[in-house]
């Protein structure tokens, strides 16, 4: 009697403390939103979308090294094969809505990401990551290749055009706020993805695969369905990068970007849903600015030091690290 | 002249004998990341900027202390060694039983790091490095001309295999390397240091990386940009042969030398993809690599 | 809608000329971008001493235009386009940049051209190879200065076959610029009454060119070409005197060194070969005075590309001092109808394409036996006349030119 009274009391103060906790995050996401609407006034715009398409990039990525535990060294393969295929309807089909553009380039990366996972998907750890690389560079080979990339001169003059037919991307502020809606769309869908009951068995999985086996999940298929999406995004993001820079080129394809991407996520604190976005900014800050500074020579290996620095002494990235330190110090 | 699918057979003779001396190359260089993943499980993604310090060593060795070739071979490997063990018991040490990928982001750090700052002092046209006279020249095999350095690479490749390959498999201090790194517990209570057997090891892996560097050094452009595209490659080589897989590493880098000596025999420009569509074929049969036990 | 804005601020601007009114310098500065590669594998060919020739003629400028201050921004462009442009965009849209010098790998010039037009500055493009940034990609806001492959092609090529090098064996990389080279050495080939009889495309980049070597050795051709660039072509040539191909009788014939490739090689290993240069330092007492105090600065002899980059940058403050504008345009137009006649070139002209056309050089490495010092490796054996070396334009797709 007195028990069941006390832990109503309690689950009474679980609700109490959660409603006040949505508020506080509810607080803090509408601050957010302010400074991001607020930003191209204050920071230039086209910047702004390259880190917002390096985040939805990253966000992407995470979703399958941060909540299910693969690590794949390809990534690339999708950002640019988005990036291309968009780049080519638009700059082909000039009659073409942008939006109907960006989407054919997202089923493009949705398509190769299908034909990799289920090539890749029964691969475990290390090995995964090198077959996801080999398949990316068999994808790296084929834009070299193929006439339609303009091989390494890259493909350019690619046409924003407009959205709807009704809103003109030429404008970068149009154009930002288009990709600031898409960006948080798809980062509304992750959270969603990953709360929802799919997203506690891809945690399942990357905790103990064996587990989530025996206790009848079809491990394979829920992989296949992470890598897919997480395929999709990047060719989404890809694909907005195009027709924000109107370009598209190799270095999207090359397996530096699969691993700047890594390092992104991890210095920004990977499995948790803003660790990839901080970590996308805090990378394109880091080497824009320093490729013009007094350092200008030196950006490559300064990104190693934080490769170095992050795996050694912050493993769980920015955020991580910040969550932690919150949770310790104000409870 | 004999042809085989329009290239002829004297043609096709020198293609397959260039493949084994690449091949060569190949299983030196997979053989020290065999060595460092099979018996430490690092995934070391700085080997390819090993493989260029050895080359690179070599140059600066002669140039500054007129150090020659012959003794290049045993000291560019050395230093890079000793490099690799300050690598290993400041940064790789700190990460022992985390996640194997974590020694990939961590080295592939330590690769744009050295790789980076080279480039600043020596720039990338390339250093200069003569050949040593005894290997000027060279001799006509009939199908083709072979230079005398070629045919050292192969006799001194595959001695080098060989012999870390029996040391490890037949040797004591073979049998000790792979029980210290099982269960090191059991093996300190033998009285073994097994942190230092560790060190060690890293060290002898990139060495045997910087001994291929050496070798690389005549024949190649030494720059510091030069194992950056070597690296993959190579890792593609061992995931074929199954990570770890020691004899594996040594057979899969001569097949796959000659797979791609073929390839550009017969369709040059998948030359540099083709080994990644070996690998991908291999894995969907064999999922750990043909010489790779079941994992 | 950009065309008539252009065709509207060059009118005013001619107007504002015709009416002797004063042309202003925007800000009362004039600044100058520099991008360049300064970490990747184009970094020799410019890079950081690039900006040093940049600074070098700023300074022998007098550091001022009509005592309005000249200053330098700099950038490493990653060899990403995307790198790139966001850096330049930002450099003419926030900082008022003026005119941007340098630029290296082909994708970074063409996507810089394209933002230079839509905001109507100028670019000075030195270190790219691609002619078809002044074919296809040519716009109103950009001048193509040292080289293209166009004469590479030309120069050596026609050379190599007048000596009697008929049959060509070519190893060409295998990607746009190597393609470009090719079919250029295959139609001058051709003109000339020789014949290509194999090719062989490796992919980018190759380290290990025995394979390919081999087969051109088996193909009996005389010459044997190079269509590619940078490592690729020291290891070519590495493997090359290795394999002793020049022994056997067969030429090699390189289509773009430069001065450090020959430089890593030696001359020991690249003597003999023949290639096309835009500008060489040890030419006259000019270019040796320039190129001392070049070296003086950065401890290297100084490629075609640095000289380039020194040359222009004199063009265009000379250009901005004549009009007293920094108008893209006005800058353009006052440069193109102004010969160049300094230490890279003699009677240089800028046709109306952008491409900058001079004189081109044929030129041998040295012997171990000639070479007096490390630096000292071309013998130049053959002027190539400008109206000779570069693309007519007749043959022009640029949507400038009137065909």
């Amino acid at each position: 009697m007195n028990q069941s009274a006390n832990s109503t009391d309690i689950h009474k103060a679980i609700v109490r403390e959660q409603a006040a906790q949505d508020r506080k995050k509810l607080i803090l996401n509408g601050v957010l939103l302010l400074i991001l609407l607020a930003a191209p006034f204050m920071i230039y715009p086209v910047f702004l979308m390259k880190i917002l398409c390096f985040a939805l990039f990253a966000v992407a990525f995470n979703l399958l090294f941060g909540f299910t535990g693969l690590l794949s060294f390809g990534h690339a393969a999708f950002l640019a094969s988005g990036g291309y295929t968009t780049g080519y309807l638009l700059s082909n089909f000039s009659g073409l809505p942008t939006e109907l553009g960006i989407i054919a380039g997202t089923l493009a990366a949705t398509v190769l990401g299908l034909g990799f996972a289920l090539l890749s998907i029964r691969r475990q750890g290390i090995y995964f990551a090198m077959v996801t690389l080999a398949l990316a560079q068999l994808v790296f080979f084929f834009f070299v290749q193929s006439g339609f990339t303009g091989g390494e001169d890259g493909m350019h003059g690619i046409p924003r055009g407009e959205l709807f037919g009704l809103i003109n991307l030429e404008d970068n502020l149009n154009m930002y706020y288009f990709v600031l809606a898409v960006f948080i769309g798809c980062y509304l869908l992750v959270q969603r993805v990953v709360s929802s009951p799919y997203g506690q068995v891809l945690k399942a999985i990357k905790q103990n695969e064996p587990r989530a086996v025996s206790l009848g999940y079809n491990v394979d298929r829920y992989k296949v369905l992470a890598f897919v999406i997480s395929a999709a995004l990047a060719g989404l993001a890809g694909s907005m990068k195009s027709v924000v820079f109107q370009l598209a080129s190799l270095n999207d394809a090359h397996w530096h970007m699969s691993g700047e991407v890594i390092l992104m996520t991890l210095v920004g604190g990977m499995g948790t849903l803003l660790g990839p976005v901080v970590g996308a900014t805090f990378v394109v800050n880091i080497e824009y600015h320093l490729s013009q500074g007094p350092l200008r020579d030196w950006v490559d290996p300064i990104l190693g030091g934080i490769f170095v620095i992050t795996v050694l002494a912050f493993r769980s990235g920015i955020v991580g690290e910040v969550q932690k330190f919150v949770r310790k110090n104000l409870g | 002249m004999s042809m085989i699918f329009g290239v002829p057979l004297a043609v096709l003779f020198g293609q397959l004998l260039i493949g084994i001396i690449n091949g060569a190359f190949y299983a030196l260089l997979s053989l020290g990341l065999a060595v460092i993943f099979g018996l430490l499980k690092i995934i070391n993604f700085a080997h390819g900027a090993m493989y260029m310090l050895g080359a690179m060593v070599t140059v600066l060795m002669f140039d500054a202390m007129g150090i020659n070739y012959w003794v290049a071979l045993f000291g560019a490997p050395l230093v890079v060694g000793t490099f690799g063990v300050l690598i290993e018991y400041f940064l790789l040490r700190r990460i022992a039983g985390q996640d194997h990928i974590y020694s990939l982001l961590l080295t592939f750090g330590v690769a744009l790091i050295i790789q980076g700052v080279l480039i600043n002092w020596f720039g990338v046209s390339g250093l200069r490095y003569t050949m040593p006279d005894v290997f000027k020249g060279g001799v006509n095999l009939g199908f083709m001309f072979m230079p005398y350095y070629r045919a050292w690479v192969i006799v001194a490749a595959l001695l080098v295999c060989f012999g870390t390959w029996f040391v490890i498999e037949k040797t004591k201090l073979g049998s000790y390397l792979r029980a210290g790194t099982e269960d090191s517990q059991l093996m300190q209570g033998f009285g073994i240091n097994v942190p230092l057997l560790i060190s060690v090891t890293y060290g002898f892996g990139v060495a045997l990386a910087a001994f291929a560097g050496v070798l690389a050094a005549p024949i190649y452009s030494v720059t510091p940009v030069m194992g950056s595209s070597t690296l993959i490659v190579v890792f593609a080589v061992v995931v074929i042969g199954g990570m770890g897989s020691i004899g594996g590493a040594i057979i899969t880098g001569i097949l796959m030398g000659v797979i791609e000596g073929l390839t550009k025999t017969f369709y040059p420009p998948a030359s540099s993809a083709v080994i990644f569509l070996v690998m991908v074929l291999v894995l969907m049969f064999r999922p750990s690599g043909l010489f790779g036990k079941e994992a | 809608m950009t065309m008539m804005k252009k065709l509207l601020t060059s009118a005013i601007a001619s107007a504002m000329m015709a009416g002797g009114a004063q042309a202003a310098i925007s800000n009362d500065t004039v600044k100058i971008g520099y991008l360049a590669d300064m970490s990747g594998t184009y970094r020799d060919l410019a890079g950081p001493n690039g900006q040093k020739a940049l600074e070098m003629a700023i300074a022998d400028f007098g550091g001022n235009v009509n005592g309005k201050k000249i200053e330098v921004v700099s950038a490493d462009d990653r060899n990403s386009p995307d790198t790139s442009s966001s850096t330049v965009r930002r450099w003419v849209e926030n900082e008022n940049v003026d005119m941007v010098a340098g630029m290296v790998a082909s994708s970074v010039s063409i996507a810089v051209s394209k933002i230079l037009e839509e905001n109507d500055r100028l670019g000075i493009i030195s270190g790219s190879a691609a002619s078809s940034i002044t074919n296809e990609h040519c716009t109103p806001n950009h001048i193509h200065y040292v080289y293209d492959t166009y004469p590479l092609a030309n120069g050596t090529a026609s050379a190599v076959v007048k000596e009697g090098g008929k049959t060509w064996y070519m190893l060409t990389a295998d990607y746009a610029f190597g393609h470009s080279l090719e079919s250029d050495v295959k139609n001058v080939v051709e003109a000339n009454g020789g014949e290509i009889i194999g090719a062989v495309r490796h992919p980018f980049p190759t380290q290990d060119f025995s394979s390919f070597i081999l087969q051109a050795q088996a193909s009996g051709a005389d010459v044997i070409g190079l269509a590619n660039a940078g490592a690729d072509t020291t290891n070519a040539i590495t493997t090359a005197s290795e394999f002793g191909v020049t022994q056997s009788g067969q030429t090699l014939a390189a289509l773009l060194l430069f001065l450090t490739d020959v430089h890593a090689l030696g001359a020991q290993t690249a003597q003999g070969i023949q290639l096309t240069t835009g500008w060489y330092w040890d030419m006259n007492d000019e270019t040796r005075e320039w190129s001392d105090r070049f070296m003086k600065e950065t401890g290297v002899r100084p490629t075609m590309v640095h000289a380039g980059i020194y040359s222009s940058a004199m063009q265009y403050l000379n250009a901005v001092a004549a009009t007293g504008s920094d108008d893209a345009q006005t800058v353009r137009k006052q440069m193109m109808d102004t010969p160049i006649n300094d230490m890279f070139a003699k009677n240089g002209r800028i046709r109306v394409d952008g491409r900058m056309v001079h004189d081109m050089y044929l030129a041998e490495v040295k012997t171990p036996a000639e070479s007096k010092n490390e630096w000292d490796l071309y013998k130049i054996l053959r002027t190539i006349p400008a109206e000779e070396a570069y693309r007519p334009l007749s043959e022009s797709k640029c949507k400038l030119v009137n065909n």
